[in-house]
């Protein structure tokens, strides 16, 4: 059987690249600055013999301002469609952290939210109510120290159960202004038509909407790669709706 | 609560705290700026002009970030009487 797929996403600095060290014991280098992972690395482990492979993604504070780091992240997680995803959030700024958990969810339901750094949050009299964090986003929530090496087991045991397909997680969805929702509605079954259910409609919606040209030429280079017979039309769809 | 009128960033003195109310920047840059905190409710510190005016560090969700005129002059808000959110 093909290894399950991980991905790690979550801002610059947060300790994706030791939490990665820490489960595939690859010693990709870490330090204290940002941006340093800027080709995502991969590594193997196994957990409760279960392989998995996984995938370091560039450390990014979005999805949607269109750097090649977030471009990589993104279309990782849109076109390779990881059977995880794991968002590692800094457990001591998680209001700015939060944003990007945000962003994944709306594109895939297969996340496990890690909030790191609980040491340093725990010196700075920081309490996290992972359980609260959990109701809110409806997906799960393990708090961990990646340096300490604690609450591993707990995620990994969270990734697996996901990426078995034993628990199906249901993202609470953000709801957008009236006006907003109509444009959703009216666009998600002209996108379920031309693509199928290969990509979050919902998601595909809001980036027409916001005119995200990144997306659009990277959507339209992967239907290039689809078999001759559905994609003209595919590709005027995308043209249109971004004017 | 605060009666004072609207203004930008660019306009808003050292050490005060500004409850943001609109972003007119536009474009990807305005993604990046909304990505980063500075979002309408949201409380910012401005912090400190560097010597020569330009460009201005703000404090926003706890990181410091440092504006251009040509941005922050599109940013506008509030002065808030405390830090308190």
């Amino acid at each position: 059987m093909r290894p399950y797929t991980v991905a790690l996403a979550g801002n610059p600095n947060t300790g994706k690249s030791t939490l990665f060290n820490t489960l595939t014991g690859l010693r990709q280098h870490t330090g204290n600055w940002a941006g340093k992972t800027v080709v995502s690395a991969e590594g193997e482990f196994i957990h409760e013999d279960t392989a998995f492979r996984m995938i370091d993604l560039p450390g990014t504070y979005s999805l949607y301002s269109n750097s090649a780091d977030e471009e990589v992240a993104r279309d990782y997680i849109i076109f390779e469609q990881p059977d995880v995803t794991i968002v590692v959030l800094d457990a001591t700024s998680l209001e700015r952290n939060l944003n990007l958990a945000l962003q994944v969810l709306e594109m895939t339901s297969r996340v496990v939210v890690c909030i790191n750094l609980m040491d340093e949050a725990k010196k700075l009299g920081i309490r996290v109510d992972t359980d609260q964090i959990e109701r809110q986003l409806g997906v799960p929530v393990v708090a961990v120290s990646a340096r300490n090496k604690t609450g591993i087991d707990t995620l990994l045991d969270k990734v697996a159960e996901i990426a078995s397909g034993s628990h199906v997680p249901k993202p609470v969805p953000v709801i957008y202004n009236d006006d907003i929702e109509k444009k959703i509605a009216q666009l998600e079954p002209l996108i379920r038509q031309t693509l199928g259910d290969r990509f979050p409609a919902r998601w595909v919606a809001l980036r027409l909407l916001d005119e995200d040209e990144s997306l659009i030429s990277s959507l339209r280079a992967k239907l290039h790669e689809q078999p001759a017979t559905e994609q003209k039309e595919e590709i005027r769809y995308g043209r249109t709706a971004c004017h | 609560m605060t009666t004072s009128s609207s203004l930008s960033l660019a306009d808003a003195s050292t050490g005060s705290y500004i409850r943001l109310e609109r972003i007119e920047v536009q474009g990807v840059l305005r993604r990046r700026l909304l990505d980063l905190g500075f979002v309408p409710g949201n409380v910012i510190e401005v912090m400190q002009k560097s010597p020569l005016g330009d460009p201005t560090a703000f404090r926003v969700n706890n990181t410091t970030i440092a504006l251009r005129i040509e941005e922050s002059s599109l940013i506008f808000g509030y002065y808030e009487e405390s830090d308190e959110r």
